[in-house]
């Protein structure tokens, strides 16, 4: 029989003041690097007129493509109607505001002029595809927070719109890591990029740097409340992430082999993924061997089922092999020189066909970390202030048929 | 109908009819050359009395949309090591950079280019193309970076937020973003440039609009920068347009370059 859930505030604890604390330094620490680098201009950045795009983007661009991931846990709930998914409906739509609030954060703070974020809100060029996303990024919030209304109201008329707002937002999201993706697919003059295959990769990493990171927060919540966390829901769930995150790297192998059959493009290739420069290796062993081979091998790994130890793990190895991935994605595609000249050797003042070099500031990560801090924070406030963390998610309580798995699995273990 | 008519009372034998229509496509021929010869004399003599700059706008006037500015440059003229157009501009426009600076402004520069298969050589100068597409417009999402209506590409440093997506999208690293703060001698009026805003090379619009051509066009020794206005077919670049090839960099782009040479290696 369904049961029905039970949310309940968090605790006031001391972990949970200490947590607030500590973001709240990081959230400083980001904004007093932010007035350092606006004060003294990009000049005390790593960037330069070769490497425009930095560490921040770094972590805006991850943050923005995991928001929407991040709500696919709702989606899976909502618009898949997966029992097990449906008590995290909530806590995914607020940590999928709170992942993109962050990144917007950190993109915005990195503007060469953020106190003319008044002008990006006011002046659109309709054929822009970053115009598009400021509409896609602010209406991913409307549609979230509708979604979580429908979730979180006492009124039954409120409530029976929970599917179709769920619906919206899971097509919403997926119109939006399209935008994120094709910021890079639609630049021509790039040799990394400029393919549409940027958009639906995005998608399919979306989905697994999303789920990893609601993992991680989700059983941090949970745990660090005293709130119990069934093993077989986990544990399914690293499942699914392994096979989200054998999808993204399938796409990514896709574009590799893409460019390497196109001989225009091939010398930029094999400049990123076969050189043995620091690109290669964070693709090869940061992205596929860490963040893609290891954290296969520990979701679908029999301890996965008795232990929250290999799926959480995995989802750090996600995130990290991520990172890897967006470092080299848009650092290493910025890094190779536009070709102004094919076939030809170039050379000039301006650094026209070198390799450009590029080593992150410490106000860039400080930024970056403030931003990851601000989602933090929007999430332990929201789970403080509303309803939305579930008093238990035991494998029996959230669904009977995961119990009954877990049941089959131990007694597999035993025999 | 009054044609039809007039064609009608003119019907008569086929043989004196046939004289008088070769006579009417002599005369008719006869105009022709001579209003050829007109023309083409009164144009040459135009072009040798034309000023090279071109006609000022007032102030207050509408740009004309029917001018696209360009540029054509000879690059069996442009030899290695020369840098007086990049000086030129970097007086004109109030920036400096140190060779090989990554953070420097820099508006136009000197490319060397060497084919690694023939060793076949060649320098010339890049700078913002003046794209009829242009890559960095389209992808500017507050529409700082813009066209106007001659034609020429630049940025309202007063809309730009420093987003850095058009040096992203431009094929030619035509952009520079502004990395620290301009020290009040290289300010410019005409030629603002701010601190986080993206600038650059701009045609030197003001001299344009007041009649004159670029400053990089200006100082070359050897008059290998045409300027001039490419919808015009009278105009002296559109004649030379017509003589000789001319290129575009990275013409595959379908960017339709405002700026073509006469030779790409």
């Amino acid at each position: 029989m369904k049961k029905r859930t039970h949310y309940e505030l968090l605790q006031s604890g001391a972990g949970y003041y200490t947590a607030l604390i500590g973001m709240g330094l990081l959230i400083v620490a980001g904004l007093a690097a932010t007035w350092y680098m606006e004060h003294y201009g990009h000049i005390v950045t790593g960037m330069s007129n070769e490497i425009v795009w930095g560490m921040p983007h770094v972590f805006a661009v991850f943050m923005i493509v995991a928001a929407s991931g991040v709500l696919n846990v709702a989606s899976i709930g909502t618009v898949f109607g997966k029992a097990p998914y449906k008590p995290l409906g909530r806590l995914s739509a607020v940590m999928a505001a709170a992942v993109l609030a962050g990144g917007l954060m950190i993109l915005v703070l990195d503007l060469g002029r953020p106190d003319r974020l008044i002008v990006a809100m006011t002046k659109y060029n309709f054929k822009s595809i970053f115009a598009w996303n400021i509409y896609l990024y602010n209406g991913f919030f409307a549609v979230v927070l509708l979604y979580l209304y429908t979730q979180l109201s006492s009124k039954a008329g409120v409530r029976r719109f929970y599917k179709p707002a769920g619906t919206l937002a899971f097509v919403w999201r997926l119109i939006l890591t399209t935008g994120t993706g094709s910021i890079f697919g639609w630049l021509v003059a790039r040799q990394a990029y400029d393919l549409a295959i940027f958009a639906p990769m995005f998608i399919a990493l979306s989905f697994s740097f999303g789920l990893a990171v609601f993992i991680l927060l989700m059983v941090a919540l949970m745990r660090g409340d005293d709130r119990a966390v069934g093993h077989e829901l986990v544990a399914r769930m690293g499942r699914l992430l392994g096979v989200f995150v054998a999808s993204a790297a399938y796409f990514t192998i896709v574009w590799m082999l893409t460019d390497l059959y196109a001989a225009e493009h091939r010398s930029a290739v094999a400049y990123l993924f076969a050189s043995g420069n620091i690109y290669s290796w964070l693709y090869w062993v940061g992205f596929i061997g860490l963040g893609t081979i290891a954290p296969l091998l520990l979701v679908f790994s029999n301890s996965a089922r008795s232990s929250h130890a290999p799926v959480i793990t995995a989802a750090l190895l996600v995130i990290l092999g991520g990172m890897a991935l967006m470092y080299f994605i848009i650092i290493g595609g910025q890094s190779y020189p536009l070709v102004l000249f094919p076939g030809m050797e170039e050379s000039s003042s301006f650094n026209d066909g070198m390799i450009a070099s590029y080593a992150p500031s410490l106000p860039e990560i400080l930024l970056g970390l403030g931003g990851v801090a601000v989602a933090v924070t929007i999430t332990l406030v929201a789970a403080k202030t509303l309803h939305i963390l579930p008093t238990t998610l035991a494998d029996a309580e959230v669904d009977p048929h995961l119990a009954a798995e877990a049941e089959g699995a131990g007694l597999k273990k035993a025999a | 109908m009054t044609e039809h008519s007039a064609s009608n009372e003119t019907r008569k034998a086929p043989e004196s009819a046939a004289a008088e229509m070769d006579a009417a496509r002599r005369e008719f021929m006869r105009n022709i050359a001579a209003a050829s010869v007109l023309s083409l004399g009164g144009g040459l003599t135009l072009y040798a009395a034309a000023p090279r700059e071109a006609l000022a706008k007032k102030p207050g006037e509408p740009l004309d949309p029917k001018k696209r500015w360009g540029m054509l440059i000879d690059t069996t003229k442009c030899t290695s090591g020369c840098e007086k157009c990049v000086e030129a501009c970097k007086k004109e426009n109030g920036w400096e950079a140190e060779p090989g600076s990554r953070t420097d402004v820099q508006w136009i520069r000197k490319v060397d280019v060497k084919d690694p298969a023939t060793g076949f050589m060649a320098s010339l100068p890049v700078m913002r193309q003046h794209c009829a597409n242009p890559p960095c417009v389209d992808v500017c999402p507050t529409g700082a970076s813009m066209q106007r209506a001659d034609g020429i590409v630049q940025v309202n440093m007063h809309t730009c937020i420093g987003c850095r997506y058009c040096m992203m999208a431009c094929p030619y690293k035509a952009r520079s973003f502004v990395h620290e703060d301009i020290p009040e001698e290289r300010k410019r009026f005409h030629a603002p440039m701010g601190k986080g805003c993206v600038t650059s090379c701009n045609f030197c619009a003001h001299r344009v609009d007041s009649g004159r051509i670029p400053a990089c066009a200006e100082a070359c020794p050897e008059g290998a920068m045409l300027f001039g206005d490419l919808n015009d077919p009278n105009s002296a670049i559109s004649q030379r347009l017509k003589e000789i090839p001319s290129y575009q960099i990275r013409a595959d782009l379908g960017t339709d370059n405002g700026i073509r040479y006469t030779r790409l290696p």
